[in-house]
Order: structure tokens, then C-alpha cells, then sequence
């Protein structure tokens, strides 16, 4: 009887490492896009075959935007990134994997698919949070990642930069409310997964900071009886880009498969699959479908306050840059 | 131990086994590690000391190495407590809680982490009471605390069982026929006999906690200069692609982490050379 | 199972034992802090596994990318404990048997994986051989693959569990001495047939006790694998890893039920270590450090 399991379990661990595809990619994403490119993975893969007729295989690896993008700095056989923000990809494009103007090479910013930040609060919202300034109210624990680690957390803190810096026009006061806004958070994930885990899972906190996708997701996954959504009426358009890592994909021969894959983002099915994931669409057409899904939010772009990602990074986010200064006080 | 004077060894062999035992010990272990001190190269000595006293560097590695220290002070009197029992006193159960002490030991330390965390959660078993009593530890440094002494569980009973168990019973029956209590056989005759085996313990159970990272990650709040551990500080510069951060962390956590295991090694050998052979 | 251990100590009376109350205290102690620190994290991986019942636990095991990650910690875990099996028989007869100058220094090195940081272990080979590391280039240049691959997960493996079997023959040996080996050579015995016919009967169960701990080891690190890993789905990621994973994608029962598999391997090692350290001499039990 032992030895029958025995024989069962080795044919099962064997069995599956038997299948091979015509070609195999690596996506390296970041961390909330599991579910989407579970999806898109697949459909891409039929769509390819069926073209084609050769099969396709993605591999995945998700993981913090910046740690992600470390790992294919160091090495990580990437043939795509999809990484949380532009500054990411430019690190590693810094490195010459990656063409500079890879930015240029696909419409909308490389940007197929773009979110917002909003607010994660649990049933009836106990604290009556609607807007960026109940966030500093007394009493308001906020969760939010790691800015340092996480791309999604760059954006929630430039979202509230943002808000802050319209709302009052300085930018002390808009320091000011940022730092507020960080002594209310109890715990700092290294990734918007876990962040979204410890206010969900674990019951910390009173509003979760998240990508407006991953607050969907939460809500799907846990019961709308048990979190809402709330939007502010300001927040922040993220553009998550994506790229072919040129070095890589040109060494493993697989540009033109992860070319295809790219650009199948900006057809129909793949804006689509977007959308089902709660990612705002480019397609206006399809975004028109979807109108009822996403709250109205007014959204200002990182290029028209902060001058692009590259000036926001170093004037927040490098080291004594102002998140430095506001875990400094 | 075997108390003959050893003369030199006419077996064959030290010359092969020697370079074998060096060569696999360079590749693997100490190239490696000349490389993480090579890299420190990178910096000038003023960036190094910048890097390593930078206010959050100073807070993680406190952190690190003061909840690590509070952990193992427990480790060591509860674990005392655990091998008093487990030696001296005959309870139901005995052997398998002999056995269970291990498990910290056996257990991945991802594993740990996850089970840790729910346990201690707001709303886990132990940490919805907890709650109640307006104690959080999960996502503090209580619950870095905890993962600590979990993990450090098996060291002080494994170092310190061996030599209780040997411990001559004579001893203690003479000290009693000499007219001594109980209490200051306890503590004047048992426990100096055991210090050695109690520090090297102790120590053991430190260097553990100080460089653990998979228990500790789940259950800490991760906050920079609250409860963010130095290993994960490492982990967090290397994503920010500074690696000349991490590896000056690195480094300091390394030269601490040879200090304590050179201790524990000297303090064996006093250990044998004060405990007569059996 | 008999009860040798048992019977090293007797009943005391009074004069050699503490009185009652204290007794008890002691044992209530140090029974609530097992219980609660070690045998509760054990009851919660095992509850969150089966929580959804037995089908929802084994379709978790059954997953195309949980297989693969078990297939992968196997993997690891043959390459690893093998090769630091015969090291540490090397290391072991160089240390135990000879006297040198330097063996507190050397033994110290060997015993170094111990306190290292995980996070740094993992940290060394990516200096090494990331691309922007010492060798990095040059593994490039010739296309081949040690970080995020097999090879650097090995590797970090590999210094993790580095002393386990060493560190369990080393004062096995020692205490053995060198008399019967001697014995055996002056006979006329070569030095391979000494080892394999004297010394290797003598430290069988030791061997097996350092496997056994550098196995269960080498199937549960996290940190170190976690640095050089790359996280790639269904190809990198053992099972430590996957149980973060699958805890990060709100699967919680499947990743508690690759937990409970892991827990079930600490339990097991636990289960064997126990016969084993009685087949050990009884006296000399090697410490777990």
C-alpha cells in the first residue's frame, strides 16, 4: 500500500515536467498582476498558437517592482518586464539591457493598461474616510507599503504629494501632509501584496492604500460584505509600463514572440482582459463598456506634477531624498 | 575526552583530507565571503562608517541585536526551566516534550513565520485575547521578539541537557551531607557547573535570532527604525539597487556573527577542560 | 522503543529534589511555554491546511506549479546534502583525527554558516555571479546560468547546510579516537579500506544524524534561496518559497498545505533523529548547534 503511494506521488512529481513548449518566456512583473497575466497569459497563448502554430509558454515571476527589476539587473533571464513604474524598467535600462527609448517603442508611455490609487476600508466604513484628508485624521491607522521597495507604494505616496500640492499649492505643506500621512501607517509591507494581506487577512489598519485592480481583487476574493471601495475624487493615473528586454530576449532568439506578446496588450482581447481585471483599458471603446466598473476619478499624470519619473525618484525616493528626511523626524 | 595524551596520528590520509577539507571550504565558504569584503572595497572607509551609522542602518542592526539579545536572556532562563524538567522531574508526556523541542530546530522558518503570524494576528488565536488586552504583537516588535524566542527554543536545552545529565550525583549528595539546602546546592554546586554550556547556549540562540529573516518577516511590522531587522534592511537596499548599502550591512552583521561563533567555540573548550571526564 | 535514558535517574528523596509546589511550577512551565510556543504554530499550520477540507488540501499538493516546486526541493536537497555529506567525512577525519595547529580557527570557519545571516548567504552569490557581480561576465559571455537557476539555489543551499555533518561526526569521532584505525593499518590495511571497514561502522549513526538535520535543512531554507531564487513560476521556487507565495495570493490553504507538508518533514526528521540519537552511543548525544 506504502509503496503503490509512493509509486502514484513520483509518477505525479515527474508526469508534468514531461511538457514543453515551442517557445518559453519569462514576464517578470511585479506583484499584483498575478491574476491578469494568469489570464492574459493564456489567451496569448491560444491566439499565438492559433496564428502561428507554435505553442507558446509564459513563465511568471512576481515579485516587489524594484525588486524585480534588481533580479534582472543581476541576471534574471527576462525576455518581457512588466514592472509597477517607468523608473524601474529605466534602471534596468541604465544597465543596457534595455534600449533607452524603450518607452517610445509602444503607444500610450509603453503603458497598455493603467489604474489609480485608491481607498481599501472595511464594511460601512467605521471611520468615515471620502477623501485624502481623513487619512490624517486622529485615530486613522493607514496601510501602505514601502515606497522604498514597492512600486505601488511610490505611487500612493505621490498620489497624496499630488493631492496635497494641488489642494494647497506648496510644497511644505504638501511635505507636511505626506509625513502626517506616514506616522499614521503601523506597518510597512516590502510589497503591495503583503500590505493588501496584513490590512485583509490580518485586520490591521483601517483603510488600505492600494492599486485600484488589487482593491477589486481584495473585495472579490474576501466578500463585498466585508470591505468597501472608496475613491477619491483626486488621485494619481499609473501608467504600469511594460518592455522586451532586448539583451535577454535577442540572446534566447525570442523578440519577435515577445513583441507579439507586447503588442497583443493593445488589441481588443487583451484590453478586455484588462478591464475583467479591474485595470483601467486604454481602448476607449472598451473603456466605454466598462465605464460602470471604475469609480470617476479626477486623475493628474506623474509627468504633469512631479516632471516624470526620474525627477520624482530622485527628489523623493533616493537616499536623504524626502521620504529619507520624513522617517528621519 | 578519551583522557589519552595524543601522540602524532600514524593514519594516512591528513594531507588529502586537509587540502580537500580547505579547498571545499574556500569555494564554498570563504571565497564567497571574501567577495562580500572585496565589494565593501567599493566604498571609502568615510562612506562605510556613512553607511553603517546612518540612523536607520543604527536602528535595524539595535533592533537585530537587542531583540535578539532579549530573546536568547529568555531562551536561557526558560529554556533551563524546559531542561530542569525534562532532566531532573518525571512528568506524563516527558519524552515527547523532549522531543518536541526540536521542532523550532526542524521546522523551515517560512513555515514558522506564516504559523507565527497567524497565531498572533489581531485575529488569531492567541493574538484576539491578546487584542482584548490592548497587547499587539503581531506587526511590532513583540511579535519580533517572539519569532526570536521561538526559533531559539532548542539551543540552551541541547547545549545545557547533555551536562545536567552527566552531572555527578555525588556532588550534589555531598553537598547536602555537608549540611547545605537545597537552594544553595541549586545554585552554588549544579549552576556553576552548567555555565559554560548555559553561555554557549545562550550565545548560540543569540547568533540565531540576529541573523534569522524568513520567521521574522511575516510577523514584523516592517516599519523602518520600529521593527525592521537588519537582514531585511540588507534585502530592502538590494532591491533599491544599492548593493554597496547592503553589503556594508552585510559585512558588520558577518564580523559579529564570527565574533559570537569564535566565542562559543572557546567556550566549548572550557567547558571540556572544567568538566572532569566521565 | 525501551526506556535506557529513563533510568539514568531515579526517584530522589527530599534532600536531593526540590520541594513539590516548586516542582510543579517548573514542570507547568515548562510545559505552557512548549505548548504554546512550539506545539500551537504546529496546530495552526496543520487546522489552516485542512480547513477546507481534504479535497481542497490534496488538489493544493496536486498543483502543477506545487509539484514543481517539490520536485525542485528535492532536487536541491539531493545535490546538497550529498556533496556536504562527503565533505563532512572528509572535514571530519582531517579535524577528529589529526591534531593541528589552527583547528579552533578551522572549525570555527566550518561552523560559520551557522550564525551567517540566510540574507547574507544568498547576498555572497549574487555578488559573485549576478550579472554585475565578480563573475558575472564572464558567465555570460559563455552562457551559463548559476543565479536564478539551479545552480545558485544549490549553491546557497549548500553553504547553509554547510556544517551539519561535519559538526555531527567531528566530536563522535574525537571521542573515538584513533586506536582501532591504527590498529587496522599497522595490519596492513590501506586507508580507504580503514575508513570503509573501522571507521565508517563506527560513525554510521552520526553520518546519518548530520544528514538527516543538513536534509531537513536544506528542504526548508528560506532567506538564503529567496535572494537567489529569481521567483519563477513552476521553475525556481521550492517549496519555502511557493508556501510565501501562494500566502501572498490569498491562497491560504494551499499554502498552508505546502506548510504542512514541510511540517510534516520537520516531524518526520524529528521522529528519526529521536531512534537515532538512542542507537548513538547513550552517553554521548551530539549538541544541535
Amino acid at each position: 500500500m506504502v509503496r503503490r503511494i509512493l509509486v502514484v506521488a513520483a509518477g505525479l512529481l515527474w508526469a508534468s515536467s514531461a511538457f514543453a513548449a515551442d517557445v518559453s518566456l519569462l514576464n517578470v512583473s511585479y506583484d499584483p498582476t498575478r491574476e491578469l497575466y494568469a489570464e492574459f497569459n493564456k489567451a496569448f497563448a491560444a491566439a499565438y498558437q492559433k496564428e502561428t502554430g507554435k505553442s507558446v509558454e509564459i513563465k511568471q515571476s512576481h515579485g516587489g517592482s524594484g525588486s524585480q527589476a534588481r533580479a534582472v539587473i543581476d541576471g534574471l533571464q527576462a525576455d518581457v518586464v512588466t514592472l509597477a513604474l517607468a523608473y524601474d524598467i529605466d534602471a534596468i535600462a541604465a544597465k543596457g539591457l534595455i534600449a533607452t527609448d524603450w518607452q517610445k517603442r509602444l503607444p500610450l508611455n509603453a503603458s497598455p493598461y493603467t489604474s489609480t490609487i485608491v481607498f481599501l476600508v472595511r464594511k460601512g466604513n467605521p471611520k468615515g474616510i471620502k477623501d485624502w484628508d481623513d487619512l490624517i485624521k486622529p485615530g486613522v491607522e493607514v496601510i501602505t507599503p514601502n515606497p522604498k521597495t514597492s512600486g505601488g507604494a511610490r505611487w500612493n505616496y505621490l498620489a497624496a504629494w499630488g493631492y496635497a500640492l494641488k489642494k494647497s499649492g506648496s510644497p511644505d505643506k504638501a511635505k507636511q501632509f505626506v509625513a502626517d500621512l506616514f506616522k499614521h501607517v503601523p506597518v510597512l509591507d516590502t510589497g503591495a501584496r503583503g500590505s493588501t494581506v496584513t490590512f485583509v487577512e490580518r485586520g490591521v489598519g483601517d483603510v488600505l492604500l492600494a492599486w485600484e485592480n488589487e482593491a477589486f481583487l481584495a473585495q472579490r476574493e474576501f466578500g463585498k460584505d466585508k470591505f468597501e471601495i472608496v475613491a477619491p475624487p483626486l488621485s494619481i493615473l499609473a501608467e504600469p509600463p511594460v518592455t522586451v528586454v532586448d539583451k535577454v530576449a535577442d540572446k534566447k532568439g525570442n523578440r519577435a514572440v515577445a513583441e507579439a506578446y507586447l503588442k497583443y496588450w493593445y488589441t481588443r482581447e487583451g484590453q478586455e482582459i484588462a478591464a475583467r481585471n479591474s485595470y483601467r483599458p486604454r481602448d476607449s471603446e472598451i473603456a466605454k463598456e466598462y465605464e460602470k466598473s471604475f469609480a470617476k476619478v479626477e486623475l493628474f499624470t506623474i509627468d504633469d506634477v512631479f516632471g516624470g519619473w526620474t525627477k520624482a525618484q530622485k527628489e523623493h525616493f533616493a537616499e536623504g531624498g524626502i521620504f529619507d528626511q520624513i522617517y528621519k523626524n | 575526552m578519551n583522557g589519552v595524551p595524543r601522540r602524532r596520528s600514524t593514519l594516512p590520509g591528513f594531507g588529502l583530507t586537509m587540502g580537500l577539507t580547505l579547498t571545499w571550504l574556500s569555494v564554498i565558504i570563504l571565497i564567497p565571503l571574501a567577495g562580500l569584503f572585496l565589494k565593501t572595497f567599493d566604498l571609502s572607509l568615510e562612506q562605510f562608517w556613512g553607511i553603517v551609522t546612518s540612523r536607520r542602518t543604527l536602528n535595524a542592526l539595535r533592533i537585530s541585536f537587542g531583540l535578539s539579545f532579549l530573546a536568547a536572556c529568555v531562551n536561557l532562563v526558560m529554556g533551563m526551566v524546559v531542561v530542569w524538567a525534562l532532566v531532573r522531574y518525571r512528568f506524563p508526556g516527558r519524552r515527547l516534550f523532549d522531543a518536541i523541542v526540536d521542532i523550532p530546530f526542524a521546522l523551515p522558518t517560512a513555515v514558522a513565520g506564516v504559523a507565527l503570524t497567524q497565531l498572533f494576528a489581531q485575529k488569531g488565536w492567541l493574538g484576539a485575547p491578546l487584542a482584548e488586552l490592548g497587547i499587539k504583537v503581531a506587526f511590532t516588535p513583540v511579535g519580533i521578539f517572539i519569532a526570536m524566542v521561538f526559533i531559539g527554543i532548542p539551543f540552551v536545552v541541547r547545549t545545557v541537557q547533555p551536562v545536567l545529565l552527566d552531572l555527578d550525583v555525588e556532588i550534589e549528595e555531598a553537598a547536602a551531607s555537608l549540611g547545605a539546602n537545597r537552594w544553595h546546592t541549586v545554585f552554588r554546586v549544579i549552576l556553576p557547573s552548567l555555565i559554560p554550556a548555559m553561555l554557549t547556549g545562550f550565545a548560540l540562540a543569540f547568533a540565531r535570532a540576529v541573523g534569522e529573516y524568513g520567521s521574522v518577516i511575516f510577523i514584523a511590522g516592517n516599519l523602518p527604525n520600529v521593527s525592521e531587522i537588519a537582514p531585511l534592511l540588507i534585502v530592502i537596499r538590494l532591491s533599491e539597487f544599492r548593493y554597496a548599502d547592503a553589503t556594508a550591512i552585510a559585512v558588520v552583521m558577518l564580523l559579529a556573527a564570527f565574533i559570537i561563533i569564535f566565542a562559543v567555540n572557546r567556550l566549548q573548550r572550557w567547558a571540556q577542560t572544567r568538566i572532569p571526564a566521565h | 522503543m525501551s526506556e535506557p535514558q529513563a533510568l539514568t535517574f531515579t526517584p530522589r528523596d527530599n534532600i536531593h529534589t526540590e520541594p513539590r509546589v516548586i516542582r510543579f511550577v517548573i514542570v507547568a512551565l515548562a510545559v505552557l511555554f512548549l505548548l504554546i510556543f512550539v506545539v500551537l504554530p504546529l496546530i495552526v499550520v496543520f487546522a489552516s491546511a485542512f480547513s477546507r477540507g481534504l479535497s481542497a488540501y490534496f488538489a493544493a499538493l496536486t498543483e502543477p506549479e506545487a509539484l514543481s516546486a517539490i520536485r525542485l526541493t528535492l532536487l536541491i536537497a539531493a545535490i546538497s546534502v550529498s556533496l556536504n555529506l562527503v565533505f563532512g567525512v572528509i572535514a571530519a577525519w582531517a579535524i577528529a583525527k589529526f591534531e593541528f595547529a589552527g583547528k579552533t580557527f578551522l572549525v570555527t570557519l566550518i561552523d560559520l554558516p551557522f550564525s551567517v545571516s540566510p540574507v547574507i548567504s544568498g547576498l555572497v552569490f549574487v555578488l559573485l555571479f549576478g550579472a554585475q557581480g565578480f563573475f558575472g561576465p564572464w558567465l555570460q559571455a559563455h552562457d551559463i546560468r548559476v543565479l536564478f537557476a539551479v545552480p545558485g539555489i544549490a549553491l546557497a543551499t549548500i553553504f547553509v547546510t554547510f556544517p551539519f555533518v561535519a559538526r555531527a561526526l567531528i566530536p563522535l569521532m574525537q571521542e573515538q579516537g584513533t586506536q582501532e584505525e591504527e590498529a587496522a593499518i599497522s595490519l596492513g590495511a590501506s586507508g580507504l579500506q580503514t575508513f570503509f571497514r573501522v571507521t565508517l561502522p563506527n560513525i554510521k549513526w552520526g553520518l546519518l544524524y548530520g544528514v538527516l538535520l543538513c536534509n531537513a535543512r536544506a528542504m526548508g531554507e528560506f532567506g538564503a534561496v529567496s535572494v537567489v531564487s529569481g521567483h519563477i513560476r513552476g521553475e525556481t521556487n521550492t517549496m519555502p518559497l511557493l508556501v510565501e507565495i501562494l500566502y501572498n495570493e490569498y491562497q491560504f490553504v494551499s499554502s498552508f498545505a505546502i506548510a504542512s507538508l514541510l511540517a510534516m518533514l520537520a516531524l518526520i526528521t524529528l521522529v528519526v533523529k529521536t531512534i537515532l540519537e538512542r542507537r548513538l552511543d547513550e552517553g554521548q548525544v551530539p549538541s544541535d548547534d
